[in-house]
């Protein structure tokens, strides 16, 4: 492109260091998200820094061991893992122009996402009536908030899911909805992330 | 129905909040009156609330500031006043019960929404222009990001008139902050005002680390970024990696609050040492996010006006990123007395004074830059140099304060207010009255008055000194911070001159007024037609004044630091290229919109009106959703439109 | 030139009209530090700069040398900045300019030396004094140390003297050239014991002991306080804390075990409840385990 030039230094000299221009919109679009993930990877961090802390503080009430249901969790990771391989899938098809392809891989991923919510929501629901809601002790709160944080970043995930589908079919796979897909997509595999901190801090670390 | 709203929260009985709420009432229908009788609404909301042009959006950050620095100003004049009368055994005429208040929400309004909206919106206005681009990463999040700014800041002067606002301090400490101390709902306001304006603050984080990371004009390489930018990426790091502790801390209290549970209770086994951990692991990069942007403003004053580079770039630009990787290794610094160990409290004081040391370089620097320039006095380089002395003394007492025996005794004393305020007025305002000054003529098309600029200095300066170094000495005297009456008569001369300063600062705030009063009446005579009043080094200066939406016609190429400067001097800045159509994103009304919902949400929930947060919820989950199909959002400006403009610019043709 | 009312894509664009530009004042005053008179007061020495025993005495000198040794850097800086800003003025004919000067590999490696010798000087300062003076550290001296158990309500001071049986509210009398070994707690919220001419404050928190050690070097009364916000009665948080010779101490305790109420159950949970400028009280007799049962939130009285 032309421009008020001054002496322009050869674009390959200085591509490599940052003087290649303005990225292209799909780049940015896609470091911005990065950029909100790590923040959101941060505010997770606070919450697992709580409950590192309050992990002990069982104010008599029960305790880890008492109230995990492993063979669960090993189900919920396993959901969760594949409904992200699904999305992975969903993605390359995307990129391939596969629109048929991509509404069922991603309607996958939306069923095993919904799998892992009700596994969870239900385990939730099984804990309040033994009387570990998350107001019996300072363990319960710390759980129920990191654990319950995690499930609505997965719910919101599945809103989302369905709204891009939604928005392929009318729209089809045009430049701006292949971007937000990009961004779904980084989104539901750093909440896979997440969830193998909470299945490792939270779950094997927790239960003896 | 109206959850725990009823007639009851309004003060009826307690005169002081009302006749305010009533005078800013009136100030507010007179202005919104004037409007509709200007038949101005229809401008408004095309050119200012649905604008996403990061200008535009910089100009209503600092229009927020400033209104704001009146509110969180008269809280300190009343705590000033209040200490001042309530000496021996006089009670002044604030009980503790409104005196908590005030001083809980003036730190609250000066943080949150005079020191971040000013530093926020400086680095919209600035950073797309110097950079050499068109506008930020994302121009409609950048506008939602202003109006949850503004609804926070909206919802907080709520509190005065509905219910009270917080009475725990601007930290909200537990357990203090949790319902069975602070059962009303002030601790609530708080709480969600602040949730609300962070993700507004996340948000331009975000946009800001994207906009300098991955959009700059052709040729600038990261090392011939203006240092301005170097300071705006490295505050939007820590915005982005600190604002999200704080909105899970609060979340935690708000869940404590609203839900029983006990992350920071007395009961349970709720740890309040926590919170602290937590609250500083972000209030401590919190400071830094306001600090840097104000050494980028001082490294191009002081340049521009010295007439010479910025002495040692690369060490400027190394002792920011050593700022922003050393504040997260500090926090502690702020509850030495809370009963750590030995080692643990030596390790973070040592901690603190390193990261005195990049500081001090970033000084050094600034001093050889001034050495063999040729300086000029205007207002910004006088709020620069006033700066350069104030600074360094608030840098000298926090590094004293950085040694635990000695916090042991001065922590949370008046000593400790009169340290933040200096690093805060010397470093922050000074450095946003700096750029508000330098910036001006370029953001309007006009400078400011010279002379009521100098005026509004010299009170500044005046009255920081007079109001906050007798406060070093009555700490190390024995007097302790957040207190409503003082039981020891010989310090009531110290507090007086404290009350003279306050004056002083006000005086300063009145020469600021009519500065922007005076400009505006004597415009003509100080226009800026060519768009470089000050013979500017950084890019921002190689556009008219104001920029057109697009900023640049044609991106410049940069070979070079101070890539402006370069251009003078090859003789580079009029020659005409060839233009092409500019694609620029139309205006939108989301970001108002969301902020109004954002609005209603947040009052509800504060005053627990359930059915009125799910109605507000879904209608932001509905205006994202409506927002996220739409088409059609970029505009297209001709090639033949730009080259008028830009010729107009170029002087080589007559005003249409 | 642009019409800044109107710059939004979709708007004509209207120029402003041409006018002369202004003429530019260049100035430079002097001004005197504004700050000068205020760092001295007129009144006696108080507070930390009128230190009354070891840990207070070595704070102080800790603030003074840290202060000198700072000032070396400060006060020529804030001369220099104030000076080169007056000499390079733009209308100092004789000053020397160097438009280009944008670095130099001596002076750069110079300022950073600068303020990094500061800090690995002022960094040893900084470990030696926190480990001398950690809160936790026994004094050592003469006499052998006293207990006394703090507890910090709502909104005033009561200390137990475990060892002798009998309490006091807002005053704390002690024997001078002794050393104090504080424990400390909180019945609500968390405030700060705060006895600034003897010495380092600590927080105290509810469900948790903290701890102190301070000494009075000679008798005299010490005004104490809580130095942290706990609401509103906080401004009245106020206590005196009087050193007295050894064997008036002894006669103190005597007379205070002779008279004034017991703090058993029923007294805590009274002395529990909000209560603002409490005048100096004492009683005659503890419950056993008083301070261990505030401690552990089992006693009536606890939020």
């Amino acid at each position: 492109m032309t421009s008020a030039t001054i002496d322009a230094v050869p674009a390959e000299l200085v591509r490599g260091r940052g003087g290649g221009g303005p990225a292209p919109t799909r780049t940015v679009v896609a470091y911005g998200f990065w950029i909100f993930i790590v923040s959101d990877i941060t505010m997770f961090s606070a919450l697992f820094a709580a409950y590192a802390v309050l992990s002990g503080r069982t104010a008599g009430g029960p305790t880890a061991g008492e109230l995990v249901n492993l063979p669960h969790v090993f189900i919920e990771t396993m959901c969760l893992l594949l409904s992200s391989y699904a999305a992975g899938l969903g993605a390359l098809s995307a990129e391939r122009w596969r629109q048929d392809r991509f509404l069922i891989f991603s309607v996958f991923t939306f069923l095993l996402g919904a799998v892992f919510l009700f596994i969870e929501i239900s385990d939730f629901a099984a804990m309040m009536k033994v009387g570990a809601g998350p107001s019996r002790s300072a363990f319960l709160s710390a759980y129920w908030a990191l654990v319950g944080a995690h499930g609505a970043h997965v719910t919101s995930g599945l809103v989302w899911l369905i709204y891009m589908m939604a928005q392929v079919v009318a729209k089809g796979l045009r430049p701006h909805v292949l971007r937000r897909l990009l961004c779904f997509s980084l989104f539901w595999h750093a909440l896979d992330i997440i969830w193998v901190g909470v299945l490792t801090v939270v779950y094997l670390m927790g239960v003896p | 129905m109206l959850g725990k709203l009823s007639w009851s929260v309004i003060p009826f009985s307690q005169p002081l909040p009302l006749y305010a709420m009533g005078v800013v009432g009136l100030a507010i229908l007179a202005v919104l009156g004037i409007i509709t009788r200007k038949g101005w609404w229809p401008y408004l909301w095309r050119e200012w609330l649905t604008s996403v042009d990061h200008k535009r959006i910089g100009v209503m950050y600092l229009i927020l500031a400033l209104i704001m620095l009146l509110r969180g100003y008269s809280d300190a004049i009343m705590m000033r006043s209040q200490q001042a009368i309530a000496v021996g055994g006089a009670q002044g005429y604030l009980p503790p019960d409104h005196y908590n208040q005030i001083f809980s929400s003036h730190g609250t309004i000066m943080i949150f929404f005079v020191a971040m909206p000013f530093v926020i919106g400086l680095m919209n206005f600035v950073v797309p222009l110097q950079l050499g681009v068109r506008d930020v990463a994302f121009p409609v999040l950048n506008s939602v990001s202003f109006w949850l700014s503004a609804s926070g800041a909206l919802l907080i002067n709520v509190s005065l008139v509905i219910g009270n606002f917080a009475r725990t301090g601007w930290m909200g400490y537990p357990p203090l902050s949790e319902l069975a101390f602070s059962p009303d709902q002030g601790v609530d306001y708080y709480l969600w005002v602040l949730q609300i304006s962070g993700i507004g603050t996340l948000f331009a984080g975000i946009n800001m680390v994207t906009t300098i990371l991955k959009l700059r004009a052709p040729g600038m390489t990261y090392f011939r970024m203006p240092v301005f930018c170097w300071s705006a990426l490295t505050s939007s790091i820590l915005i982005v990696v600190a604002f999200p502790i704080l909105t899970a801390t609060f979340a935690m209290l708000l869940l404590d609050r609203y839900l029983g549970m006990h992350f920071f209770t007395n009961n349970a086994g709720g740890n309040m040492m926590m919170y602290v951990n937590l609250f500083w692991a972000w209030g401590h990069p919190e400071v830094y996010i306001l600090i840097l942007p104000a050494f980028g403003v001082f490294s191009e004053v002081i340049a521009t006006f010295s007439r010479k580079p910025l002495f040692s770039y690369r060490s400027m630009v190394l002792a920011l990123l050593a700022i922003c990787v050393l504040s997260f290794m500090v926090w502690l610094h702020h509850f030495f007395t809370m009963g750590a160990s030995a080692d643990v409290n030596a390790f973070f004081g040592i901690m603190s004074m390193i990261i005195g040391v990049p500081t001090g370089v970033k000084v050094f620097n600034w001093l050889f830059t001034l050495f063999r320039g040729r300086i000029v006095f205007t207002t910004p380089v006088l709020y620069s140099i006033g700066f350069m002395v104030t600074f360094v003394i608030g840098g000298m007492t926090g590094i004293l304060l950085a040694v635990p025996p000695v916090d042991f005794v001065l922590h949370n004393s008046v000593f400790l207010v009169a340290h933040f305020h200096n690093v805060i007025i010397g470093g922050v305002l000074f450095g946003a009255f700096a750029g508000y000054n330098y910036w001006f003529p370029k953001a309007f098309g006009f400078t400011l008055d010279e002379r009521w600029g100098k005026a509004s200095f010299w009170c500044w300066l005046v009255g920081f000194y007079l109001a906050f170094m007798p406060l070093y000495v009555l700490g190390m005297m024995g007097m302790t911070r957040r207190l409503q009456h003082i039981a020891d008569p010989s310090w009531r001369p110290l507090l007086l001159v404290a009350e003279l300063g306050a004056i002083v600062i006000f005086l300063a705030i009145l020469c600021m007024a009519a500065q922007l009063y005076v400009s505006i009446r004597t415009r003509a005579s100080r226009r800026d037609l060519t768009g470089d009043p000050w013979n500017g080094r950084t890019l921002e200066w190689a556009t008219s004044s104001p920029p057109p939406a697009y900023n640049f016609a044609v991106m410049p190429r940069v070979a070079t630091i101070d890539a402006f400067w370069e251009m003078k001097r090859r003789g580079l800045t009029a020659i005409e290229p060839a233009y092409e159509p500019i694609e620029m994103p139309r205006n939108s009304p989301i970001g108002f919109i969301i902020a109004f919902f954002a609005v209603i949400t947040g009052f509800s929930l504060i005053w627990q009106i359930w059915w009125l947060v799910i109605l507000g919820l879904l209608a932001i989950l509905l205006t994202v959703l409506v927002f996220g199909w739409s088409e059609n959002r970029q505009l297209e400006i001709a090639a033949g439109d730009v080259a008028r403009l830009e010729r107009v610019r170029l002087g080589l043709g007559r005003p249409a | 030139m642009h019409d800044w009312r109107y710059a939004t894509p979709d708007a004509l664009l209207r120029p402003s009209s041409n006018a002369p530009e202004g003429a530019r004042n260049s100035r430079l005053r002097h001004w005197l530090a504004g700050c000068a008179p205020m760092l001295v007061c007129s009144c006696q020495r108080q507070g930390i700069l009128d230190p009354q025993g070891p840990i207070a005495s070595a704070q102080q000198l800790l603030l003074i040398n840290a202060t000198e040794i700072m000032l070396v850097v400060v006060v020529p800086v804030i001369l220099a900045t104030l000076g080169f800003a007056w000499w390079y003025r733009s209308s100092n004919t004789r000053a020397k300019r160097s438009e280009e000067l944008a670095y130099e590999g001596r002076i750069d490696f110079v300022v950073w030396s600068i303020p990094a010798l500061v800090v690995i000087l002022l960094g040893g300062v900084n470990w030696i004094g926190s480990h001398e003076l950690d809160p936790r550290a026994p004094i050592s001296a003469n006499a052998k140390p006293l207990q006394v158990d703090v507890v910090s309500l709502d909104w005033k001071w009561l200390f137990i003297y475990p060892d002798q049986g009998i309490a006091a509210v807002n005053q704390l009398v002690i024997p001078a050239g002794t050393p104090i070994n504080f424990h400390l707690t909180s019945a609500t919220v968390m405030n700060s014991f705060l006895i600034q001419q003897l010495g380092s404050q600590i927080y105290t928190m509810p469900g948790m002991t903290t701890h102190l050690n301070l000494l009075a070097d000679n008798p005299g009364e010490y005004p104490g306080i809580s130095a942290n916000f706990s609401g509103d009665g906080f401004a009245d948080m106020r206590f005196t804390a009087k050193a007295v010779r050894t064997a008036d101490f002894d006669a103190w305790v005597a007379q205070v075990r002779g008279s004034g109420p017991a703090l058993d159950s029923p007294g805590y949970a009274a002395l529990a409840k909000p209560s603002e400028a409490v005048p100096p009280m004492t009683y005659r007799s503890v419950e056993p385990k008083l301070f261990e049962r505030i401690v552990n939130q089992t006693v009536i009285g606890s939020q």
